[in-house]
């Protein structure tokens, strides 16, 4: 470009295309410092603000809605565990009243038998007195029933104590050994 | 085109001549056709950033997607995938020489204006020279002056003898080569596709006025034209592109540790 041969033909004829002229130089340097300080003053700024404000919103945005889904997991594992629990609850109260129910039962049950029980006892008791009272009063009365039907018919007064109540006796074995 | 008018006797193919174009109001050379659409782009895309970006609406509307977009390109596709973590301190840097150069470069194909700034030659060596002062400041401040220098010249990882060969290579390629292909890449896509738009519509236009054989030909001249049109739009994207995909590659190296 500075071959002197080209540089003849520049000054000579200002045909060579690669020679600059210095007004242009200068126009052109002037040009571009002015569109640079306009574009990094007014333009450049503007555009990061808005391409940040972009950036800000989608990641506010999606920001919310993972709170929004992190709030929403809480509440549902909150509402199961609650859920669990109160079914734990109720299979517990249930369980619960089926063994009071079984030892209420079983508690009926034992009173119940034992009344059985001491009612049958007294029953028997007073059965057994009421057999022996009966044994004794038909002892004596068919002692004196028999001594007077004896002395009736062998005509004979049986009034001695000692000699009745043998009598009797005797009676009253034979009359067991007949049966 | 007025050489063309003025000659009678042929086709006068379009040169270099056509991109010197005189000043506008006397002979003020700031005055120039290049010289103005520069300072166009500079309304133009000041006028368009600064109405998208002046809401800064989180639901964008239309306009304020359109430059986001933009932005929003060259913010994380050149500034921090390339860059890295330091990225955010070069996107205004990257930024304005993405959308200058690519505005520059469209004013190309733009009806009336059709001609694209960066095909004088000034431009890009003025974008070139800002990146190169740039990402040597950014080393410099990075590494402290003589590691960097030290780094340039001898690469870490290399036998001792190939610095014979590498230490030259290396310094040429950070002070000479990289800003020099940075600049005339952009300067001779934009200078060759212009030219050829104008080879095949002034030549369509010649076409037209000659015998009638010619005048049939001249619909495809044109067709072609337009077909080289679009093909235009891609390179002077692409152009774009590259020049601040190169500038955040040498930012990145330079304030790269090394491995």
């Amino acid at each position: 470009m500075l071959n002197p041969k080209l540089s003849n033909f520049a000054a000579g004829g200002e045909l060579n295309p690669l020679v600059p002229h210095t007004a242009e130089l200068i126009a052109g340097l002037i040009a571009f410092i002015l569109l640079f300080l306009v574009l990094r003053a007014k333009v450049v700024p503007m555009f990061e603000k808005a391409f940040a404000e972009r950036t800000d919103a989608i990641a506010g945005g999606i920001e919310r809605a993972e709170k929004a889904q992190r709030d929403a997991e809480i509440a549902l594992s909150k509402y199961t565990s609650q859920l669990s629990d109160a079914q734990g609850e109720a299979q517990k109260i249930r369980e619960d009243a089926r063994v009071q129910g079984a030892a209420i039962i079983e508690e009926l049950r034992t009173k119940a038998q034992e009344e059985a029980a001491r009612i049958t006892a007294a029953a028997s008791a007073s059965i057994e007195a009421e057999r022996q009272q009966a044994i004794t009063s038909l002892r004596n009365e068919v002692g004196t029933l028999a001594t007077e039907l004896a002395s009736k018919i062998v005509g004979e007064a049986l009034d001695d104590q000692v000699r009745q109540s043998r009598i009797v006796d005797r009676f009253i074995a034979e009359l067991e050994k007949s049966k | 085109m007025i050489l063309l008018a003025a000659e009678d006797e042929g086709f006068q193919p379009p040169g270099v001549a056509d991109f010197n174009l005189p000043p506008i109001f006397g002979d003020n050379p700031y005055t120039t056709k290049p010289i103005f659409l520069a300072f166009l782009s500079v309304i133009l895309i000041s006028v368009f950033f600064i109405a998208a970006s002046r809401k800064a609406l989180i639901m964008p509307s239309k306009l304020q997607f359109a430059g986001e977009s933009v932005y929003g390109f060259v913010r994380n596709n050149l500034g921090q995938e390339i860059i890295g973590h330091q990225f955010m301190r070069f996107v205004p840097y990257l930024f304005t020489l993405f959308t200058f150069i690519l505005t520059n470069n469209i004013f190309g194909i733009v009806p009336f204006l059709q001609f694209p700034t960066m095909s004088r030659v000034s431009f890009p060596y003025v974008l070139a020279l800002i990146t190169f002062v740039v990402f040597h400041y950014v080393g410099i401040r990075h590494k402290g002056l003589l590691a960097y220098i030290k780094e340039i010249m001898f690469p870490p990882g290399v036998p001792k003898p190939i610095y014979v060969i590498l230490t030259p290579i290396e310094i040429s390629t950070y002070l000479l080569v990289r800003p020099l292909t940075l600049s005339l890449r952009l300067f001779a896509n934009m200078f060759a596709g212009h030219l050829l738009l104008l080879v095949f519509f002034l030549g369509g236009d010649h076409l037209l006025q000659g015998v009638i054989g010619l005048k049939l030909v001249a619909p495809f001249a044109f067709a072609f034209g337009i077909a080289l049109t679009f093909f235009e739009f891609i390179v002077q994207c692409l152009q774009a592109y590259i020049f601040t995909l190169l500038t955040a590659m040498f930012i990145a190296g330079a304030l790269a540790d090394e491995h």
